[in-house]
């Protein structure tokens, strides 16, 4: 049923086949200033986008994870957050379990990774994880593991890996031609039969070496947002609740806290925006993201939990359509469950219950040991460089022996 | 010659076609298969979590013990029907969902309990394992509907029948106490009361 929806991506695959022809582009620009050849520049563009698209293939994870410092937990770190991964496992009919990633960072924010559903990894940092209670964590997990199974992860690679390409390329080619070969010659060691006619490729050509970076840009966030509101309709379906993943979104718009580890390059695959937040720019072109408030606004006016529901919602907020019509067709109605009784009373105490359950993970992973005080039974953290035969309790002063 | 090769292509495209639509049915069917046996280790692990759970809570309460034996028996009747099929199980599984939620609204009058480390950690299991079987149980549905629909719809109909394709069950919870799983909550009174 839901399967339809990685079927059918032909915008998104029309949009980075454009990239695709872009990068060409570039590569045949390249070629035809530096060599006198362009098939030469297409060599090269195609060398520079293989190694690149090598190392995202193998190494992709273990590099966005490491670039974002993330810890990899297993189901006795931290039983509900892998519970609940589990759930929108079994929901959304993955096959195999996700890795599970703690960042440890007071930013609220999520993303998921991998070259396919087999081999992906879901993230989330600390100060989320505290934030958030069961139905919200479920809402974000169900949004990351609707990347992983509507196949974002590869196609925003895929784009990634582009984009770099084309930014890279046309960021050597023009600075080798502004300060390096200028005055040198032999540049162009073919015709130089010279002319107006050349002149105007030669402009041609470097306006294009400039803007294509611009472009491929523009179409990389266009794909971007376009995936983010697919992920909430799939969030929405595997849980059954869209307020759940809204209320979690409230909780980000109302949070600014920035992630430290995201760059540019990362800020396309975590929940929410990392860098901007208000949610100000309307239809910001250079946005990843679509605005927090809208989004929160169409889960908000869902009447059930299928993807007709979502289209039907996301029309009446935007007046466009975002569900691929094969996706529509053959979904019976899906009913609404109701919220974790308890989820919104007590909200207090919960919080309190998950700062804590957190942090005593965080303190674990950095290999810290905890010990009661035998006295006054105050808990003490001993760092793993603590290597005295006893420990004196701050509070009582009885003297612990290790 | 020309009549006769565009008889051989029709043919070459008919069978193909058979293949295609033998191998879907096929793949529906595993997948089907599939999807029930993630609602059987969820069911399976509702039954281990059961006797836990029974022992924990026993010192706490002496005055109910009604309440622990009928969860007892509710879970030794539906661990005896992990052989059956979807319909039957599911009524067990009902009946032992009512029973647990009436133990755990019986909870909420002992603050002991509440306090017990070892009934958190059983709180977050038994969330957790309810919230699975109703997730694989939906998957598991949708999936069947899916199988149906094409058993039942033409072409694949025609094939189905000619290789014994059976329409499969849903996996529906009657009792109205499953239908809404059993919540172990802190903060708010689980919303049935026995």
């Amino acid at each position: 049923m839901w399967e339809q929806i990685r079927d059918n991506q032909v915008r998104s695959v029309i949009l980075v086949t454009f990239m695709g022809i872009l990068l060409l582009l570039v590569g045949f620009a390249i070629g035809y200033y530096f060599f006198g050849d362009p098939v030469l520049g297409l060599i090269i563009a195609a060398l520079v986008w293989g190694v690149m698209n090598l190392i995202a293939l193998f190494q992709g994870d273990s590099i966005i994870l490491g670039m974002s410092d993330a810890h990899k937990i297993g189901p006795d770190d931290h039983p509900r957050l892998y519970n609940v991964v589990e759930e929108m496992k079994i929901a959304s009919g993955l096959k195999k379990m996700p890795d599970i990633y703690i960042i440890d960072d007071p930013a609220l924010n999520a993303f998921s990774t991998g070259r396919d559903p087999d081999h992906a990894s879901v993230a989330i940092t600390s100060g989320l994880l505290d934030k958030l209670n069961r139905d919200e964590l479920q809402g974000v997990i169900g949004h990351e593991i609707g990347h992983v199974n509507n196949r974002d992860i590869r196609l925003m690679m895929l784009a990634s890996i582009l984009l770099g390409t084309i930014v890279i390329l046309s960021w050597y080619a023009t600075r080798i031609m502004f300060f390096g070969g200028m005055g040198g010659g032999g540049r162009r060691g073919g015709s130089s039969g010279g002319g107006a006619a050349q002149l105007i490729i030669l402009v041609v050509g470097l306006v294009l070496l400039i803007l294509a970076p611009i472009f491929a840009q523009l179409i990389y966030f266009a794909v971007s947002r376009r995936r983010e509101y697919l992920a909430d309709a799939s969030s929405a379906l595997y849980t059954r609740y869209p307020d759940g993943l809204a209320s979690a979104l409230e909780k980000l718009e109302n949070n600014d806290t920035k992630v430290q580890t995201a760059n540019k390059a990362t800020a396309p695959m975590y929940i929410s925006n990392p860098f901007y937040k208000g949610g100000s720019a309307g239809n910001d072109l250079f946005a990843t993201h679509p605005p927090l408030a809208e989004r929160v606004h169409i889960l908000r006016a869902m009447s059930g939990a299928s993807y007709a529901d979502y289209e039907k919602s996301y029309k009446e907020v935007t007046k466009e359509s975002v569900i691929p019509g094969s996706a529509l067709k053959e979904t019976a109605a899906v009913g609404l469950r109701e919220a974790t009784p308890g989820a919104q009373a007590g909200e207090l105490q919960d919080q309190l219950d998950r700062t804590r359950q957190t942090s005593d993970m965080l303190w674990k992973m950095h290999n810290y040991r905890s010990l009661n005080c035998s006295n006054c039974g105050t808990l003490l953290r001993l760092p793993p460089s603590y290597n005295q035969p006893s420990v004196r309790c701050p509070h009582c002063g009885f003297e612990n022996p290790l | 010659m020309i009549f006769a090769s565009i008889i051989v292509a029709i043919i070459i495209i008919l069978v193909l076609v058979f293949v295609g639509i033998y191998n879907g049915l096929v793949g529906a069917r595993n997948g089907v298969k599939n999807a029930w046996a993630q609602i059987d280790v969820q069911l399976k692990r509702r039954h281990d979590l059961i006797p836990n759970l029974v022992e924990t809570v026993k010192g706490y309460m002496e005055h109910e013990r009604g309440t622990l034996e009928a969860v007892t028996s509710a879970r030794n009747l539906a661990q005896s029907m992990s052989n059956a099929g979807p319909a039957d199980r599911a009524k067990a599984e009902g009946d032992l969902g009512s029973a647990l939620s009436r133990l755990l609204a019986v909870v909420e009058n002992y603050p002991n309990l509440k306090a017990n480390e070892n009934f958190l950690a059983l709180q977050e299991e038994l969330t957790s394992t309810e919230n699975k079987i109703s997730f694989s149980r939906q998957f598991y549905n949708d999936i069947v509907l899916k199988y149906n629909n094409m058993i039942q719809m033409f072409p694949s109909n025609m094939i189905a029948g000619m290789g014994g394709f059976q329409p499969s069950e849903f996996f529906e919870v009657k009792d109205a106490g499953e239908r809404e799983a059993p919540k172990v909550s802190f903060s708010a009174p689980p919303k049935t009361s026995s």
